[in-house]
């Protein structure tokens, strides 16, 4: 069985003739050829696949390419701009430290952008909470905390200081 | 202070905003043209005969290219250091994780559906699950061949006189400790892709933490295979993690070079989560039996060590980690009397491999816990016990490890300062700490602890770096740029790092004993010193100066104070190529450091220098549930000199939770040797919401052998961990665990037995 959808991907209409039992992560990654969405565990237990459908973050690997249909989808490839500047969450996770072997970085930046996208001060027990369901075996997470925190909004009472290292949670 | 331009500063990764943009490519991503899928048949019982395997129905399946079994290994293709582990398996299955068949189909879910009809008929036989249990004389033997359970590996050593020492103790404390399995977990799971070309050469993209010895593996298989004096290309595509579980050759990585063999066309295996859970190695679990005495002043005398490790049913590095475990047990701390023994065993659980810290965990759990039930004993506090029986620079180990920095007082006084800031009278409150030693200047394991590193410097002021050093995640791509471009005064961004791939980079032992930044970063460093003098040299010509007048600085070559004799490097490189008589600015160095291999007692300087730290922490014991939380974390390194303090942080931190993994959440769940929690939901690592705050207080002491002066300090993070934790939840609620992980249940039950 295949069903014919249309979709917004990263400002892109897209058509595509999907198989019913195809993941979006599936169509994402194995027909579209968007490796940037990774999978780690394919049981929606780890947060690599993590891509924003419609603002939510969603595990890819647990949801139908049949339900993208008429959704707007963001994913990992789609956030950098056409002249190649990063957008403040990738640059932020490059400047403090948030990546090392990277393969949960698309989906730790997807998840924090669906974070502060809805929450632009979020704060470090809001950040945990939305990172809670992205899996990272490098880093212990802090870098990657200080990398949301860094990218949010300046708060002007509050400037956000460089880190001088090893003294931050 | 140093100077240094480069060397010591905040660098972001060098390939961060390529993995930020989601454009590194690993093995997952790689696809190839009429590239097949592979996939592996695993037993289904602990131990059993096979009696008959039919692939018929898979052969026939439309899009499978080729179904192997045990018959279809060459015989001499077997795997591991102690040569018990074929790929696939004939005969007889020892664990859930043997390979019993293979299969490489058009698509995977063909691969799956053929795996599927694939027919075994086993006959069960009794299997053995506890080591201690397998060393009793009529224990079912898992290898019939090798006639006892206990492998034949030395484990075994004593210096000076533990009985005597004994004797003369004022205090002397004894138990009994274990750790159980846990694994890497990497993120990104594992997977190779060969392929053959029409020369019968083989090109392999495997993620692999040990390029060069892994190419030898696959040479020998190829051998095996009857294809002599061809060539083994080993491609490393962008790593998604290590942590130790890379450091052999495996099953699938074999069993992709059979099936690309047999099919002639490129075949891809990769594991899904539950096969990374039961189809790779774990951290080695070990029965610890310790005994430990000293002085009425606290002066410790003596160490007794006895060991059982469950060596599962095949070998591999696991086997091996009592040599890295002896380093704690004679050299941490000043201890003349020290005897050590290790029996590994096979039984029919999963089989163990490296992983960070490689034995250190372990032990350093045992030692350590055991460390303070002797400072209580004794009466003293167990900082000033640790202080009084600390390392000092200019020791002389009984294993013969010559102590050159050490910084062990400085990180007792930062963790103590840090740990007693706030002091608490909270009920259920309580801090511990424990100290690691690791190597810290390479690691003698093999004959040669070397690596080396090619440098090429182009036409525009830029540099490429050949080396042998592995970066898979940890960021020694960084590292290696951050030593060239000081050395060659540029900037990192000027230093391209190649590590991908055995046709272009030289050899190096592999990315183990957190040897990369010291032996790597010092090839780097010698080939850049060499290139340097090139330059120099022909600066002198070109800016009319002396050679050593002139200073290479931010992109240019110049006499300080004399702006007429300046140029830019990349002005001054390009005249080298469009010259008369030109030359090419090119470098290579080969750095094998002078430790020494541990002789037959086991005595040898194994590292040219070692790593040092503390670990405190504070915890609060809820009484009721049994929960343990970490309220303050402070890891304290000596690291010789910090290359780029934020990836040092990165790898404290990262190391510090997955210790606390281990200490208190981590476990491989087996139920006669069957793995019950295969997944992310059940195996319960430090998500984001478990972190804690860690203080990482950096202590540097310039090791005069260390590339600019830094140590090794991959893998230290997770050493002390566990017995820190322990020994703060004894100081919170008087209940000391001695088996890991410290969950709530074995609070509580302690909790209820001490409380009556």
């Amino acid at each position: 069985m295949t069903t014919n959808i249309s979709f917004l991907l990263n400002g892109d209409e897209i058509s595509y003739e999907v198989k019913d039992h195809w993941t979006l992560l599936h169509l994402l990654r194995e027909e579209m050829g968007l490796i940037g969405t990774k999978e780690g565990c394919g049981n929606g237990e780890c947060g690599a696949c993590t891509v924003i459908v419609d603002k939510l973050a969603i595990n890819s690997c647990l949801y139908l390419a049949v339900e993208a249909d008429g959704k707007t989808i963001e994913t990992i490839e789609g956030l950098a701009s056409t002249d190649g500047t990063l957008h403040p969450i990738q640059q932020s996770f490059v400047d403090n430290g948030g990546i090392q072997c990277g393969f949960c970085t698309p989906g730790m930046i997807m998840s924090s952008k669906a974070l502060l996208d809805e929450n632009p001060k979020a704060n470090r027990e809001e950040i945990k909470h939305a990172l809670a369901g992205n899996i990272c075996r490098c880093t212990g997470y802090i870098q990657i905390f200080e990398s949301v925190e860094a990218a949010k909004e300046p708060v002007v009472e509050n400037p956000v200081v460089e880190n001088k290292g090893g003294q931050n949670e | 202070m140093n100077n240094y331009n480069v060397v010591g500063k905040r660098i972001p990764k060098l390939d961060a905003a390529q993995k930020a943009m989601g454009r590194a490519e690993y093995i997952q991503d790689i696809k190839l043209p009429e590239m097949l899928y592979g996939k592996i048949l695993y037993s289904r019982y602990a131990h059993a005969k096979i009696i008959k395997i039919d692939v018929s129905k898979a052969k026939a399946l439309p899009g499978v290219h080729a179904v192997l079994t045990g018959e279809d290994v060459p015989k001499k293709m077997v795997m591991g250091f102690y040569k018990d582990n074929p790929p696939i398996k004939k005969g007889k299955v020892c664990s859930f994780r043997d390979e019993v068949a293979a299969v490489a189909a058009k698509t995977p879910e063909i691969a799956k559906k053929a795996i599927d009809l694939i027919e075994i008929e086993y006959e069960e036989l009794e299997g053995i699950f506890d080591p201690e249990k397998a060393m009793e004389k009529d224990s079912p033997l898992v290898h019939e061949y090798h006639k006892s359970n206990v492998l034949k590996l030395p484990w075994k050593l004593h210096y000076g006189d533990v009985e005597k020492a004994q004797k003369e103790a004022a205090f002397v404390v004894e138990d009994r400790f274990s750790t159980t399995w846990v694994t890497h977990c990497c993120m990104g799971t594992s997977g190779a892709l060969a392929l053959f070309d029409a020369y019968d050469n083989l090109t392999i993209y495997s993620n692999t933490q040990i390029p060069s010895l892994a190419q030898k593996d696959f040479l020998e298989a190829l051998k095996a295979m009857g294809l002599e004096n061809k060539r083994a290309r080993v491609i490393k595509p962008v790593i998604g993690g290590a942590f130790g579980s890379k450091l052999d050759t495996y099953a699938y990585e074999h069993i992709a070079i059979l099936l690309a063999h047999k099919c002639r066309k490129p075949v891809k295996i990769t594991f899904d989560r539950v096969e990374e859970f039961k189809a790779t190695s774990t951290r080695q679990p070990a029965i610890m039996h310790i005994k430990q005495g000293c002085d009425k002043d606290g002066k410790l005398l003596f160490r007794d060590i006895k060991m059982v490790l469950d060596n599962g049913a095949h070998t591999s590095w696991g086997a091996t980690t009592p040599s890295v475990m002896m380093m704690p047990i004679t050299s941490l701390y000043r201890v003349e009397n020290v005897r050590y023994s290790a029996k590994c065993v096979y039984t029919n659980n999963t089989y163990a491999q490296a992983m960070r810290g490689y034995g250190n965990p372990q032990a350093t759990f045992a030692i350590e816990s055991s460390m303070n039930m002797l400072a209580e004993k004794a009466g003293i506090d167990p900082i000033e016990f640790r202080r009084i029986n600390r390392n000092h620079p200019g020791d002389i180990t009984p294993q013969n490890f010559k102590i050159t920095t050490c910084g062990l007082d400085l990180c007792l006084d930062a963790v103590e300062k840090e740990l007693k800031k706030n002091g608490s009278n909270e009920q259920g409150v309580g801090i511990g700490i424990a100290s690691l030693i690791h190597v810290g200047g390479g690691a003698r394991i093999y004959k040669s602890d070397g690596c080396g590193a090619i440098i090429k410097m182009d036409d525009y002021g830029k540099v490429n770096v050949f080396t042998g050093g592995t970066d898979m995640g940890q960021g020694l791509d960084n590292i290696t740029a951050q030593i060239v471009a000081e050395e060659l005064g540029l900037l990192a961004e000027d230093i391209n790092v190649v590590h991908t791939d055995t046709d272009v980079c030289p050899w190096d032992v592999g990315a183990h004993a957190s040897r990369s930044t010291f032996v790597a970063g010092n090839a780097a460093l010698g080939a850049a010193k060499k290139v340097k003098k090139k330059l120099l040299k022909f600066g002198s010509k070109i800016l009319d100066a002396p050679a050593e007048d002139l200073v290479l600085r931010d992109r240019l070559i110049f006499v300080p104070n004399d702006p007429e004799k300046s140029m830019p490097i990349d002005k001054l490189l390009r005249k080298t190529h469009f010259s008369p008589g030109g030359t090419m600015l090119m470098a290579d160095c080969f750095y094998d450091p002078d430790n020494e291999n541990l002789g037959q007692d086991f005595k040898g300087n194994m590292s040219m220098t070692y790593t040092f730290g503390v670990h405190g922490v504070k915890v609060k014991v809820d009484e009721e549930t049994g929960k343990v939380e970490v309220l303050e974390y402070v890891a304290a390194h000596d690291v010789g000199q910090a290359i780029n303090p934020l990836l040092l942080e990165g790898q404290v931190y990262g190391g510090v939770i997955m210790g606390l993994g281990y200490a208190l959440t981590e476990e491989v769940v087996h139920k006669n040797g069957e793995i019950m929690n295969a997944n992310f939901r059940d195996y319960k690592l430090f998500t984001a919401k478990d972190a804690v705050k860690i203080k990482a207080p950096v202590l540097e002491t310039a090791d005069k052998d260390g590339p600019f002066g830094a140590k090794g300090i991959g893998e230290p993070g997770c050493v002390p961990t566990a017995p820190a934790v322990a020994n703060a939840i004894y100081d919170a609620v008087g209940v000391r665990i001695k088996d890991l992980p410290i969950t709530p249940e074995k609070v509580l039950a302690a909790l209820k037995e001490k409380n009556g």
